[in-house]
């Protein structure tokens, strides 16, 4: 590399095709790292695809919140005026009534509005029958007075015709701003039903929002319109002031008088932006709420309870896996290879062995009426009437989840063991150390690290255990992985068992990443 | 050690008090399971007395005396409890007869050197111990269920017709029920369906990356490795989480396809792995030898690397079949009726409704995993002796 600067009489060293020497061994290595490269693609395609996508989807949906602005845009939009103050909030404006009474018009044909009280239901209880109540009384709501005084102005309101003709002309999104956006919803809705817009008369919203238009809009205004139907508008216009009016806000308490708690609307409020921390904030045992961030209730604190009981309880299983791993590791590399290779299939077998014939086996042993307790019985040592609780219950997670991972511990034990060499504990006795100091001050720290990798590699895999603890577990040996799942399955709460999730692995790739430092990846061995 | 000669061992002050020890504490087992203790721990003290000195002092042969000790004690189970006591018997006679041997023979300084002391015997023998009682917790749970298989009664113990090895005991029904049910013939047709196809998948794909990530120089290879192994690392449930997620967006929940993707997922970091350690002390030289004899490099992979990694290569397939095979955390989720697997049905049987065909099922898996277990290290073994690193 050097000559070139070294003999710059003689130029660059030139390979035999005439190319300079450099540049050619670039072009060799460059044409070997794409030949690796290409060699390597199509798994990491097919893992990242597989994979590493799903694991992305599961981030993005721990705090994605569409649902509430895709719903009910229009309520969003208007809240945003709208000042929630600890519960004395000023009552929301007819204009907010307004925008939600067109927003679940529209969502109640497409049953939405039960998707969106299921999400808030999670953050304020009553929130999932309120929206379906509403649901089935917004079609009746009094609103038709508007419908029939413009029909009893003008039967021309009565043709869908009419209405298609003046929506579509130009300018009147500017003078009817509510109609116009009303009347791309009673679109979708005509277009989901099947029909044909022409001859489908408008639902009362529509009417309802004319209405507003021409109340709100100075006459001037309307009479600069010119486009389709501009005398029924101008005609309409100066009898309005005259029509009978609805309240929408009476409408929707007459529907659940709920409707008047600013609570409502300040989740409404609270949980409107397309992402939230709502999720993470559930998972930590607080809340999202109107007015800020607030401890969950003493009684629905669990997550927190949960996280630590997992810790503690892999801790637990880390620590009986040393207790009894390093016994078997140390027997293991200090007998002869042949009868170590022999033994070394006592830990590999349960390691083969499938997880489930493993836990049925503990549930076999472990359960009232099981295998150890009719010994113990058969002995006279506990009596039939008082058999021992040892199965759905922390103590029966530990003892089946030790089994399970104990070759785990033992392996990478046994192979740091394996290389030290017992040339140092004769070197400590014969300085006259006694058994255990030249034990505990020369074998043990170059143990150490087979003791440190076989415990995050057994604290990585036990805190995110879910099979064993859910079948042996009961209801106070289960972790956190078991109450993800019941998300999942059972509570249908997707965004909290993808925050749960993300949180848990946080917590393994952080292990993950010191197992790195200390084993590195590489030499992760298999048996 | 045979050229020594063995310290002589007290008979009397050592041999004998340790043998009563021994028999009174049998004697308590016996007498307590027929309800009288006290009794039973003193004739137990005083046969493991009479029977240490016995053998001692008259019967010198090793093997004669255990069996002679242990048919006289299959006697005397079968006098005192029927056919049931003749296996106490058994294993009573042979424990004390064996015991007495270890003891009065020094047998049990074996294994230390000639000098230690009797406090560095007696913690080195209770260090076996330990170490046995810890090999018999990590294969005592997988045994027992194998006779429990084949209980003919639906219970999930040993019946005293069991016990007293009844032939009535004893029947094939749970694996009748296995063969025949719809439920778990459908559930191994599932199983024998995903694992080979997501085996194949993650073999011939992470063969191929496994050769591209051991070339010398490849960019970006501890990141490529990161992502590669992660499936491995990041707990089931949250890969269970994700992939449900995922694939119900895109239309794969609940279809042999997805399952079989995110199987073979799984199954991938198993076979970088060995077969990474595999091309480890695989020799480079061989490849250009057959590149300068003019063999194309497609050539030269099948005829001179495939066959020496062949090992690595079958053995990550192993274990990305049996992780596959035994997986049923992402299946669950994944997965719909339709694909439904062993292990998920074993699942529900253990949740719902238990039934001791699971442990039919179980024993069938035991032994499947102890033919997988040999053949991995068959060719572990074949593998180390091809790289010169096994000295046997």
């Amino acid at each position: 590399m050097t000559d070139a600067t070294n003999s710059p009489s003689t130029g660059p060293m030139l390979s035999a095709d005439g190319t300079p020497l450099k540049k050619s061994l670039q072009i060799a290595l460059r044409r070997q790292k794409l030949r690796a490269l290409a060699l390597v693609a199509p798994l990491l395609l097919f893992v990242l695809v597989s994979f590493i996508a799903p694991i992305a989807d599961m981030l993005f949906r721990s705090v994605e919140n569409e649902i509430v602005s895709e719903t009910i845009p229009r309520t969003v939009i208007a809240l945003e005026q709208w000042d929630y103050q600890d519960g004395n909030a000023a009552a929301p404006s007819d204009d907010i009534y307004a925008a939600l009474y067109v927003d679940l018009s529209e969502a109640e044909e497409f049953k939405t509005h039960t998707r969106l009280g299921s999400r808030l239901n999670y953050e304020t209880t009553g929130m999932s029958s309120l929206l379906r109540k509403t649901g089935r009384g917004i079609g009746r709501m009094d609103t038709d007075e508007y419908t029939k005084q413009f029909e009893a102005l003008d039967p021309k309101w009565e043709d869908p015709a009419v209405w298609v003709a003046m929506m579509q002309s130009p300018g009147i999104a500017d003078i009817l701003p509510e109609t116009a956006s009303a009347w791309q919803s009673w679109q979708r809705i005509v277009a989901n039903k099947n029909d044909v817009l022409a001859e489908e008369q408008p639902e009362d919203f529509i009417y309802t929002m004319l209405y507003r238009d021409l109340i709100a809009q100075p006459a001037s205004a309307i009479a600069a319109y010119s486009g389709s139907g501009a005398e029924m508008l101008q005609a309409a216009d100066s009898a309005v002031d005259g029509f009978e009016a609805i309240s929408l806000r009476e409408q929707f308490l007459d529907i659940d008088k709920d409707w008047a708690d600013p609570q409502i609307w300040g989740t409404i409020k609270a949980f409107s932006s397309p992402y939230t921390a709502g999720y993470f904030l559930s998972s930590v045992d607080l809340q999202l709420t109107p007015a800020g961030i607030e401890p969950q209730p003493e009684n629905q604190q669990i997550y927190m309870l949960l996280f630590g009981r997992t810790m503690f309880m892999s801790m637990v299983i880390m620590g009986s896996c040393i207790l009894l791993g390093y016994p078997i590791a140390y027997l293991l590399s200090n007998l002869p290879l042949r009868t170590s290779n022999l033994l070394l299939i006592l830990v590999l077998l349960p390691f083969w062995t499938s997880l489930l014939v493993r836990t049925s086996a503990w549930k076999v042993l472990l359960q009232q009426q099981g295998v150890i307790n009719d010994i113990l019985v058969w002995l006279g040592l506990v009596s039939d009437a008082d058999r021992l609780v040892m199965i759905n219950n922390q103590f029966g997670t530990i003892v089946a989840m030790t089994h399970i991972l104990l070759p785990f511990m033992i392996l990478p034990l046994y192979s740091v063991m394996k290389t030290i060499p017992p040339s140092y504990v004769r070197a400590a006795k014969s300085l006259g150390a006694t058994n255990w100091t030249a034990f505990w001050r020369v074998y043990f720290p170059q143990s150490v690290p087979g003791i440190g990798a076989g415990s995050i590699l057994v604290f990585i895999l036990s805190i995110g255990y879910y099979i064993t603890p859910e079948l042996v577990g009961g209801t106070t040996g289960t972790f956190i992985s078991n109450r993800i799942a019941y998300h999942i399955s059972s509570s249908l709460n997707w965004g909290l068992a993808a925050a749960l999730g993300t949180i848990l692995l946080a917590v393994v790739l952080l292990l993950y990443w010191v197992y790195d430092r200390i084993v590195g990846i590489d030499n992760v061995s298999l048996g | 050690m045979s050229k020594y000669t063995k310290p002589a061992v007290d008979l009397v002050r050592f041999v004998l008090p340790l043998m009563a020890l021994a028999g009174a504490a049998m004697g308590f087992l016996v007498g307590t399971a027929n309800a009288v203790s006290l009794l039973g721990t003193v004739l137990g003290a005083v046969c493991g007395v009479a029977l240490a000195w016995v053998l001692a002092s008259l019967v010198p042969s090793k093997r004669a005396g255990i069996l002679a000790a242990t048919v006289l004690f299959a006697i005397g189970g079968l006098v005192i409890a029927g056919t049931a006591g003749i296996v106490g018997g058994v294993i009573v006679g042979f424990v004390l007869s064996w015991l007495s041997y270890w003891l009065s023979t020094g047998s049990y300084r074996a294994g230390t050197p000639i000098y230690a002391t009797s406090g560095q015997v007696l913690w080195h023998n209770t260090f076996k111990f330990i170490c046995g009682a810890i090999f018999f917790f990590l294969i005592a749970p997988i045994l027992t269920i194998i006779p429990l298989s084949f209980n003919a009664e639906n219970f999930f113990t040993f019946t005293p017709a069991m016990l007293s090895f009844d032939p009535e005991g004893y029947s094939l029904k749970h694996y009748r029920d296995f063969f025949t049910n719809p439920d778990w013939q459908q559930a191994l047709k599932n199983s024998v369906q995903i694992a080979p196809a997501a085996t194949l998948i993650s073999v011939s794909l992470g063969t191929l990356a496994a050769i591209g990530l051991s070339q010398p120089h490849v960019p970006f290879r501890r990141a490529i490795m990161a992502i590669l192994i992660s499936p491995m690392i990041v707990p089931l449930i949250i890969s269970a989480a994700g992939m449900y997620f995922f694939y119900s967006r895109i239309g794969l929940q609940g279809t042999y396809v997805g399952v079989v993707l995110a199987h073979a997922a799984l199954g991938i970091p198993f076979v970088i792995i060995t077969v990474t350690a595999t091309l480890v002390g695989f020799d480079k030289s061989l490849t250009r030898a057959a590149a300068n004899m003019g063999a194309d490099p497609v050539t030269t992979f099948f005829r001179v690397q495939m066959p020496l990694i062949l090992p690595g290569v079958i053995s990550g397939g192993l274990f990305a079949f049996i992780t596959s095979f035994d997986e049923v955390v992402v299946v669950l989720f994944v997965g719909s009726a339709g694909q439904k697997t062993l292990p998920w049905q074993m699942f529900t049987g253990l949740r719902e409704q238990i039934s001791p065909t699971i442990l039919a099922v179980a024993t069938i898996l035991v032994v499947i995993s102890i033919m997988l277990l040999t053949v991995v290290e068959l060719l572990r073994r074949r593998s180390e002796r091809l790289r010169g690193l096994s000295p046997g």
